[in-house]
């Protein structure tokens, strides 16, 4: 279970763009790095963010390992009526995570 | 001549020795030595990285460990809302422990003694979030040292440390803290050194720190050995930070580059 929570406003209006706010708990390890021993760190990589809004996809994303550690990730999207946001993410050793958040969409 | 100006030196020393510590003015906590985006990440409650060992804290806060099978909630309440005002006094005199402690290893202290489990490993994952999750409970509270007589040996000892050079640099943490603060180290502006907002998330580090990890930082920076964490120095150096910090605001989760 991979730590990390997301963030709307407290009410939309229809219609009109809204920012969705996501940090996720990941050390992010390049593969690259060696630690006090000299002995490789191996690559962990939390290599996807998905997003749906009322069961419909609205945001995807694939992360390599340039992103830093603890991602954050923040886009726009459009809600016509009241629904429900998922974020589901998940990392190259098969562990995943999830939050969600009720989109409260008001009269434009 | 000469008897009179080492009376006057002696003076001095002794006045020094005995007064609080010399304290930079205005003090300014450290996140005034951030960059505008640094200080917005701190004070934003959601986007601060830190707050994800706070919120991690949190659930170990509630979760049973050990052989009694008691949670840190079984005793100080599910909210953590008795840990207010806590992390700004540490380092403390724990009489029961029968000495000067870090809130690290108060919090361990707990572990092993009240919980019965094993000690949880320095800049492990649990142990930085339960301090983080305990100092978080004393955001914007003033740093309150505590006052007790059985402070003054490790005050001492840390106000020693602060002004004795070492490393291959030949600096002593009072050379860039008191005497050079706000001026530039590279890149960087040096801060006048306090503690308030530690534990904190440190971007080059990329994860959350305790304050002994960035105090043996600082030891690497000047070529110095390092302390071990947990040593006496170490705790004795943050005792003396504390009360060089009196009155300063913690925000602890900070965030720092």
């Amino acid at each position: 279970m991979i730590l990390g929570k997301v963030q709307v406003p407290a009410s939309v209006k229809a219609g009109e763009p809204f920012e969705v706010r996501i940090l996720v708990q990941h050390p992010m390890e390049t593969g690259f790095r060696r630690d006090a021993d000299g002995h490789a760190i191996a690559l962990h990589i939390l290599d996807r963010i998905s997003c749906t809004l009322g069961g419909k996809e609205v945001f995807r994303v694939e992360l390599g390992s340039g992103m830093s550690a603890n991602p954050y990730v923040a886009f726009f999207a459009i809600a016509a009526q009241s629904a429900e946001l998922a974020v589901e993410w998940g990392d190259d050793r098969g562990d995943t995570g999830r939050a969600t958040a009720l989109v409260n969409v008001v009269p434009a | 001549m000469r008897l009179v100006a080492l009376a006057a030196v002696l003076a001095t020393l002794a006045c020094a020795a005995q007064d609080g510590p010399a304290r930079p003015s205005p003090l300014e906590g450290g996140s005034e030595f951030q960059g505008a985006e640094i200080r917005a990440m701190q004070a934003d409650a959601f986007g601060n990285p830190g707050m994800l060992w706070v919120d991690r804290g949190a659930g170990l806060w509630r979760s049973p460990r050990g052989a009694r099978e008691l949670s840190c909630a079984s005793c100080h309440g599910a909210d953590g809302a008795s840990m207010k005002g806590v992390s700004v006094r540490y380092p403390s005199y724990v009489a029961s422990l029968g000495g000067v402690v870090d809130l690290e290893q108060r919090i361990n202290a707990c572990v092993t003694g009240n919980q019965g489990a094993p000690a949880l490993a320095w800049e492990s994952q649990e142990l930085l979030s339960l301090s983080a999750f305990v100092s978080s409970r004393s955001r914007g509270m003033p740093i309150v040292p505590d006052p007790s007589r059985d402070m003054d040996a490790a005050y001492a000892r840390g106000r020693a440390i602060y002004f004795q050079r070492q490393g291959q640099l030949n600096l002593a943490c009072t050379n860039c803290h008191d005497a050079s603060w706000g001026k530039r180290l590279l890149s960087e502006p040096i801060s006048q050194g306090h503690p308030a907002d530690w534990p904190a998330y440190r971007l080059e580090w990329q994860a959350m720190g305790s304050l002994e990890r960035r105090l043996r930082a600082c030891y690497l920076g000047v070529r110095a050995e390092m302390p071990p964490y947990g040593s006496p120095d170490l705790v004795a150096l943050e005792a003396y930070l504390a009360r060089r910090a009196t009155g300063l605001v913690s925000n602890a989760p900070g965030v720092r580059r």
